[in-house]
């Protein structure tokens, strides 16, 4: 259901504001959320201020810049620093992206940090995303096939064949393209979201997939797919240039055109 | 939240207190990309269109009621306000038609490539204009040609 605002205990208020480095010429503003279970107070906006000469380029090297250096209570998660594992996902400057790929210098005025939108807050930047897991765990992301594999190799595929999973098994997972959509904000414990869609699609244009007409069962729904209305954040927002919405739209045309 | 997504709001702090947790701030600071505000507008302006549908009955039930019920209405139109409206909903068909056309051609599954989003994003916003400006500048030739 649409909900513009946010629940009273989820109001962000405003937090502290860390000094400024001395004697830095190049400064950068970063206006970071922070929630802690423990404090029992909502959510509130701290601010910090950093020598860009003293930090790395990226926004998730100011993250731990601000974690080593200024506020070790900052709380967030990291892994690869390289976009492929797709933990730093976070909503910088209004946008969901990888931390890691997101240079601070892209950001014309002060950084603007938040988790990943509408999202049950489990501290500071780190989003519960079990849903999201579990979404996906339901189109059941793995090869299908009641045929046996050849016993002497893999099952093999034409280079025209492969190259259709191209765009799609690159995805890492992150759920930038499915926290940026609002009808997953909205409706978000019945329609599965992009990334899901995205994977479901991937097996589905898996030309070694068997289980292609339960897959498309599974997903004839007015909720789990048809909740897409092309608003294409999702295409806009995915750090590793994917496009969710072409997908979806693939698994929509399939539906219809099985009904010959 | 008020479904099944609630239960993931609540949690255990440290202490193992139960504590609610909050839901990450969303339509309150994303930036819109201008897909995001054409894909509301296409909304917005089927419910104005709606909308406007009912002073067209009005129009035309005065036109059937008489000259006096009809001059009514027309006094409306040619208000400010009464112009007002009639110039968004203009705006508002063409824009709504437009767009429909571009979700027809989604339905195809072209178009939806995304270097083409925003520019094809902003030459529906021109056609509005364009169209909205050319029945406005005709509408108004013919009232000062007669």
């Amino acid at each position: 259901m649409v909900e513009l605002t946010l629940p009273k205990n989820s109001k962000v208020g405003r937090g502290r504001t860390f000094p400024k480095p001395e004697g830095a010429t190049r400064t950068k503003e970063f206006r970071i959320y922070r929630w802690n279970p423990d404090d029992g107070r909502n959510p509130v906006i701290d601010t910090y201020t950093l020598d860009l000469d003293r930090v790395g380029p990226m926004v998730l090297d100011a993250l731990i810049y601000i974690k080593n250096e200024v506020d070790p209570t900052l709380t967030f998660r990291r892994s690869c620093r390289e976009g492929i594992c797709g933990s730093c996902a976070m909503n910088i400057d209004g946008g969901n992206t990888l931390a890691c790929l997101k240079p601070t210098a892209e950001v014309k005025a002060a950084v603007t940090i938040y988790p990943l939108p509408h999202m049950p807050v489990i501290k500071d930047l780190v989003p519960d995303l079990s849903t999201a897991y579990a979404q996906l765990q339901s189109i059941q992301p793995w090869l299908q096939a009641d045929s046996p594999a050849p016993p002497d190799g893999e099952r093999l595929q034409s280079r025209e064949e492969r190259a259709k999973l191209d765009g799609m098994w690159e995805c890492i997972l992150c759920y930038c393209c499915t926290t940026a959509c609002p009808s997953y904000w909205w409706n978000g414990d019945k329609y599965l979201g992009p990334a899901t869609l995205l994977a479901a699609y991937r097996w589905i244009a898996d030309s070694r997939d068997e289980n292609t007409g339960a897959r498309l069962d599974a997903l004839e729904d007015p909720f789990k797919l048809y909740r897409c209305h092309t608003i294409m954040n999702c295409t806009q927002t995915c750090p590793k240039g994917l496009n969710p919405a072409k997908a979806i739209q693939e698994i929509k045309q399939m539906i219809v055109e099985r009904q010959g | 939240m008020n479904d099944i997504r609630d239960a993931l709001l609540v949690a255990r702090n440290t202490e193992a207190k139960l504590v609610r947790r909050p839901v990450s701030p969303h339509i309150g600071i994303y930036r819109w990309p201008i897909t995001m505000v054409a894909s509301i507008l296409n909304r917005a302006t089927g419910i104005a269109l709606s909308v406007g549908s009912l002073l067209l009955v009005w129009w035309l039930v005065a036109a059937a009621a008489g000259p006096q019920a009809f001059a009514r209405v027309q006094a409306f139109i040619a208000s400010p306000v009464g112009l007002l409206l009639l110039l968004g909903w203009t705006a508002s068909l063409f824009y709504h038609f437009f767009g429909g056309i571009r979700h027809l051609v989604w339905d195809t599954g072209r178009g939806l490539a995304k270097p083409s989003l925003n520019p094809m994003t902003w030459v529906i916003l021109g056609l509005t204009a364009l169209a909205t400006a050319g029945v406005w500048v005709a509408g108004y030739m013919t009232v000062v040609g007669a």
